[in-house]
């Protein structure tokens, strides 16, 4: 082929046409539609193999390099480290390799918008991570969505108290047309070679977010939660919108070549460039589900759990990071800074909340955000490797912990972690599989997480240590770090609480115990596949450095921002990292391992803390209580003015012209035309009155006409001698 | 010659038409229907045809096209067989002529109404009283709606303008919703909203009116004597020498205009009779209306109050913007607010033009002028954008009024599994109306707002959180109408049935749908379909008025 990046456009192109074929195709389809999408997003998996092989080749990505501590480096704008080769070298690498294409989409005046993809190396991990993440999930979907084959399914979390039981026709085909639609919009937003497209995709994927969320529509929570994600979403891409405005104002392009390069030039700096680098991440913030607007992701859970794990768990909401990660030049120091503070609240905060939580899924969905939080703060310390690196590392392990949880609630019927316990037995291999995924996000040595998440914390300790030791900074940097190795704890605590609640100990509920079973081959071959890359993930292979890490920093997407923190501090966090997690996992032996302590004593003994976590830091409470329903209620004012007061004014007018019209009318009968007549009416009198003089007799005439000529003559006499005067 | 047919065609087919009905027999309804429908499949294909003359006006070499003026300056020496601009006249003591002409800007909104006429005649087949008439009344409304777009005499325009005003106070007047009596004592209704549409727009017809007579009798050149020219073109050519019309003149003139369009597009605080004439009208007529004659006003500042007094213009162009950022969001909140289905489309319609409004004002001469002409040409997409979406929302509301008999939202829902199909159809052109990527209203939306930035940060910010509340109320409406379980209380009073067995959408109601459809697509994913022949136009005249402008300092 030609140009190998078409490999990548075709790769797009495959989900996109089984979404058209699964939505022509419609209800008929049955199982039928599975195999086209799941084909679909394995064709693109194969093509994007393919290209992540030709691309390691030619961009020669997999050759290990020493990397020397960058001293004095400025976070994140640091120099690229000296690829110093030791020996046999696999060539000269430039970095460059960029497979492209772009075509004019629409002008104005001189101004061009043209839109294209772009091939580089952070593509082609990305890719890669999400057909394969995709392909399992839409293996796993065939098991997990079996019922919905099923005339007619019965939903009973749909029925409110007093209503009807709900039966309703399976929507089987529909969610695999779902899926096909947001695989095409994730893929093409990966492969956008510009900030105007990826934003076409970014709300792509959120439109499929909300139809997949919403998939139980007749479940008051699962539209509710649809529509507070979507909504929540678009508050962040009114950041977006803004910094595509000022991106485009100042800038005339939207190509992150062109904008690199143009920002290289000083072309938009200072507070400009910063509210720029905002808005972008406001976008993000939405979508990443990042403190303050994380809010949706928890009730997005009300979706089918592949769709947890897909869309919001491995992919769609990584896609915040991942923007930051590709637009990282456009993020001036405070920016990055703020990045860092939102990244290290949100992990902590959303690490707290999980704590408490019995839901298995909502407990995972607070992991992701906490997690989203670690790729955030490791962003915007400046570790672009690390915050990348974390991204693919928790794309595996928390897909896998999401279909394990799937595969749980499959099996018992239940998302209450209190009613089930003792599950071990009955479905061993989704325990097993599970016991990987919380070991790797836990970051336990020689799991993938362990590797990613040492990594920011790293960062952070370097950022800490470079940053000023007095002022703002002073306060910040360490708060970050702490927050970082806090997080660390509470992390692999509420993991192993997770865990331990839900496989070993007594069966709690006998029902759902009864009622378990492992789960079909549809569904445990993805669990395997995955667990083995949440397993491995991290390794280097012999290359030194692991190998993620490597097919990141040796391309352009993030060169200059590859600097690696020295040695010395890498040691120390971990060492932290490392004790933070050991505490974290006793504390959980202890409480929910062999229950030395009750957690239920310990919750009596902070009933406000308690209370505080369960819901959720009130953040649900605070936007009701502060913008939700002030809106609503502003907008009833709106509509009442409108009624009363525009629309008033206008029947008002109508209202006083029609009283004047009939005062007018009155006017004219009583007063105008009163006149006339009046006029009429003395003239009538006064003709009654005069008829006496009409006699008939000629003499009397003829007296009164003499009487009367002369009488005028006089008159006339008189008055010509009075004016000649 | 040939172009004087096509045009003329486009225009006055419909008014022959609706001659010929006068001698069918009032009774023999389904051949009324099906003239009237032939007639305006024929008048869309006609605009099809006429696009594809526009394409080959184009100069192969540099691909661009003579301007509507450099045309119209050639027809007034001789009428040339493809210019596209038909020329002879008509009153000539007064200089009036039959003068008419299409360019990037008229083209698009004459293809549309062609397109939207035909959707809405075919959705006019509910329609069982007085047919006849009805039909007429359509047709000739067809006839007024097109001699808008395309006439450069000022006159005729004014002419075609009130032509179209008759036709739609009898239509919404007689085949509206009877007179009722709301909670609060204020009568609405058909009637009432008949009666309020007509005399708003005459109202700003006088105004425009006004404008034309004192345009007829000002000099063209200073010191010279009254002007007398109804000429369009010419009176850009006058406002375009610096000095002729005085800013004082140029104010008076945009106000009057700026009244009288603004009442059409409809601009706050001249909007009240939009959601009574919206809600009260037949399906078909609310189409019309939402995608043909709220453009008219749109069309008649980019055509006749920005050329004409440019310099007024720009001294108010924060006046305009402003009110058009606050139409964005006092539309969708008011919105918002709406229990009723029709109403509250009917305000998301002020909303969406007011994007319309934000991009013909955001005009500076401190900024690059290529900005301007991507917020005007935002705004011009946005009136097509605007014109396909919202004649589709209203036939969503109206496929499901025909089934329930009413349009409370809080007694609806349910309907996804009921007619899975219209619940798909509603929710892709709901969509395009909240300005999803890869639909239509996407694109309008967009560029406006990345248009207006250099203007004022604070209009953009503002018109950029409209996002956020459209969001809001058109997902909160689909999950009323469609979401959760049927309510109770389904159907109108005096109406009982089955809720879970209403029909699906039917063969005529996917023919109507499918077609708004598509093009809702196709827009939002390749724009460049318009741009390709709208954005020469459009940046044309932004030049110009830049140019007159600099020269005015």
């Amino acid at each position: 082929m030609q140009d190998p990046g078409l490999l990548y456009v075709i790769a797009v192109l495959l989900p996109l046409a089984s979404f058209l074929i699964l939505l022509l195709g419609g209800k008929r389809l049955g199982i039928v539609a599975a195999y086209i999408a799941t084909a679909a997003i394995g064709g693109a998996f194969v093509l994007s193999a393919i290209g992540l092989v030709r691309y390691a080749r030619e961009g020669d990505l997999f050759t290990a390099s020493h990397h020397e501590p960058a001293a004095g480096q400025d976070h994140g704008h640091g120099a690229a480290a000296p690829a110093e080769e030791p020996s046999g070298g696999h060539g000269t690498k430039d970095g460059t390799l960029v497979w492209k294409g772009q075509i004019r989409w629409a002008a104005f005046g001189h101004d061009v918008i043209r839109l294209g993809y772009a091939v580089d190396n952070l593509t082609v991990v990305m890719f890669a991570m999400v057909t394969l993440v995709a392909t399992l999930i839409h293996i796993y979907s065939i098991g997990y969505m079996h019922e919905e084959l099923h005339e007619p399914v019965h939903d009973p979390l749909a029925v409110e108290p007093g209503e009807p039981p709900l039966e309703r026709p399976g929507r089987f085909p529909r969610f695999f047309t779902y899926l096909s639609l947001f695989c095409f919009s994730m893929l093409g937003l990966v492969l956008s070679d510009n900030i105007f497209l990826v934003f076409v995709f970014w709300e792509l994927v959120g439109v499929c977010s909300y139809l997949l969320i919403g998939f139980y529509y007749e479940r008051r929570s699962a539209y509710r939660a649809a529509i507070k994600a979507f909504v929540t979403n678009r508050v962040g891409d009114f950041g977006f919108l803004i910094g595509l405005a000022i991106i485009w104002t100042t800038l005339g392009t939207f190509n992150f070549e062109e904008i690199r390069a143009a920002l290289a030039d000083g072309k938009l700096t200072g507070a400009l460039l910063t509210v720029a680098g905002l808005g972008i991440f406001c976008g993000c913030v939405g979508k990443s589900a990042q403190f303050p607007l994380h809010v949706w992701l928890p009730d997005a859970m009300e979706g089918p759990t592949p769709v947890s794990a897909l869309i919001h768990a491995a992919t769609m909401v990584a896609a915040g990071v991942y923007l930051v990660g590709r637009f990282f030049f456009l993020f001036s120091p405070t920016a990055l800074l703020i990045i860092a503070m939102v990244g290290a609240i949100t992990l902590f905060m959303a690490g707290t909340i999980a704590i408490v939580q019995t839901d298995i899924k909502r407990v995972l969905a607070y992991s992701t955000i906490s997690q989203l939080g670690y790729m955030m703060l490791g962003l915007g310390v400046g570790g672009w490797l690390a915050g990348l690196f974390h991204l693919i590392t928790h794309a595996f392990f928390k897909a896998l912990l999401f279909m394990c949880s799937g595969s749980v609630i499959h099996a018992a019927g239940t998302q209450e972690m209190p009613q089930m316990g003792g599950l071990l037995k009955k479905m061993p291999i989704t325990a097993i599989t599970m016991l990987v995924g919380t070991l790797a996000i836990a970051g336990i040595p020689f799991f993938s997480g362990y590797y990613s998440k040492d990594a920011i914390l790293a960062y952070a300790l370097h950022f800490w240590q470079q940053a000023p030791q007095t002022g703002l900074y002073g306060v910040i940097a360490p708060t970050l770090f702490v927050l970082a190795v806090g997080g660390a704890a509470i992390t692999a605590f509420y993991m192993f609480r997770l865990w331990f609640m839900t496989f070993v100990g007594k069966p709690r509920d006998h029902h759902v115990y009864e009622h378990a079973h492992e789960s079909p081959p549809t569904m445990t071959v993805p669990l395997i596949v995955l667990a083995v890359l949440s397993w491995c993930a991290g390794y280097s292979f012999g290359l030194g450095q692991p190998v993620i890490e490597l097919a990141l920093q040796n391309g352009p997407a993030g060169q200059g921002f590859t600097a690696h923190p020295p040695h010395a501090t890498h040691e120390l966090a971990g060492t932290f990292a490392l004790g933070a997690v050991i505490v974290g996992v006793v504390l959980a032996v202890i409480f929910y391992g062999v229950r030395l302590l009750s957690p239920d004593e310990v919750a009596a003994q902070f009933p406000r803390l308690y209370r505080f976590l369960w819901h959720k830091w009130y953040f649900d409470e605070l936007y009701a209580a502060a913008l939700v329903r002030p809106v609503l209620a502003f907008s009833r004012k709106v509509r009442a003015f409108d009624w009363n007061i525009i629309d008033g004014i206008v029947d008002g007018v109508a209202y006083w012209t029609a009283r004047l019209a009939s005062a007018d009318g009155r006017f004219d009968f009583w007063i105008i035309d009163g006149i006339v007549n009046l006029v009429g009416e003395v003239t009538y009198w006064c003709g009654e009155r005069l008829r006496w003089l009409q006699t008939g007799r000629i003499r009397q005439y003829i007296v009164f006409l003499v009487v009367g000529t002369v009488a005028v003559l006089a008159l006339l006499f008189y008055v010509t001698t009075l004016f000649a005067r | 010659m040939s172009d004087t047919i096509l045009l003329s065609a486009i225009v006055f087919l419909p008014a022959v038409a609706a001659l010929i009905l006068v001698a069918v027999p009032g009774r023999q309804k389904e051949l009324i229907k099906q003239i009237s429908f032939a007639t305006t499949v024929l008048v869309f294909l006609l605009t099809l045809v006429l696009l594809a003359q526009y394409f080959e006006l184009r100069d192969p070499a540099t691909g661009s096209w003579p301007t509507l003026a450099e045309r119209a300056a050639a027809a007034r020496e001789q009428d040339l067989p493809n210019d596209l601009v038909v020329r002879y006249p008509w009153i000539s003591a007064f200089g009036v002529e039959y003068y008419l002409g299409v360019d990037g800007i008229s083209l698009p909104l004459v293809v549309l109404t062609g397109f939207i006429s035909m959707l809405a005649m075919l959705a006019s087949w509910g329609i069982d009283k007085y047919v006849r008439g009805y039909c007429i009344l359509f047709l000739l409304l067809v006839t007024g709606m097109m001699g808008t777009f395309v006439a450069l005499d000022f006159f005729l325009f004014y002419v075609f303008w009130e032509l179209m005003l008759l036709p739609m106070y009898f239509l919404i007047g007689i085949w509206g919703a009877p007179s009722r009596v709301e909670a609060d004592g204020r009568v609405r209704g058909g009637p009432y909203a008949a009666i309020k549409f007509f005399i708003y727009t005459l109202v700003g017809s006088v105004l425009i009116l006004v404008a034309i007579l004192a345009l007829y009798f000002h000099p063209a050149e200073p010191g010279a004597g009254p002007a007398y020219t109804f000429d369009i073109m010419r009176l850009h050519s006058i406002a375009q020498q610096a000095g002729v019309y005085s800013l004082g003149f140029q104010l008076l003139i945009f106000v009057l205009l700026y009244i009288g369009f603004a009442i059409k597009v409809p601009v706050f605080p001249f909007h009240t009779w939009l959601p009574d004439a919206h809600v009260e009208a037949p399906t078909p007529i609310s189409m019309i209306l939402a995608g043909i004659l709220l453009k008219m006003g749109g069309y008649g500042f980019i055509r006749l109050a920005y050329p004409i007094a440019p310099e007024a213009a720009h001294y108010l162009a924060w006046f305009i913007a402003g009110i058009g950022v606050w139409n964005i969001l006092y539309g969708a909140l008011a919105a918002m607010a709406q229990t009723d289905f029709k109403k509250l489309v009917a305000y998301s319609s002020i909303s969406h033009m007011g994007y319309v409004m934000l991009g013909f004002g955001v005009w500076t001469l401190m900024g690059d002028p290529d900005k301007w002409s991507m917020a005007m040409n935002g705004a011009m997409f946005q009136m097509i954008a605007h014109g396909i979406s919202s004649p589709a929302m209203f036939f969503a509301v109206g496929v499901i009024y025909d089934r329930i008999h009413h349009r409370d939202l809080n007694r609806m829902g349910g309907l996804a599994n009921i007619m899975p199909y219209y619940a798909g159809i509603s929710a892709i052109i709901f969509f395009a109306g909240m300005g999803l990527p890869g639909l239509c209203g996407f694109i309008g939306e967009v560029f406006t707002v990345l248009g207006s930035w250099q203007f004022s940060r604070l209009l953009a910010v503002l018109a950029a959180s409209g996002v956020i509340l459209t969001a809001g109320y058109i997902l909160w409406t689909l999950q009323r109408v469609f979401l959760g379980r049927p309510s109770p209380e389904m159907f109108g009073e005096g109406h009982h049935g089955d809720p879970n067995a209403l029909p699906d959408l039917s063969v005529r109601e996917w023919v109507i749908a499918v077609p708004m459809v598509i093009m809702a697509v196709v827009l939002g994913v390749y724009p460049d379909l318009v741009f390709r022949f709208m954005e020469p136009s459009v940046t044309q005249l932004i030049q110009d008025l830049t140019q007159t402008l600099a020269q005015a300092r």
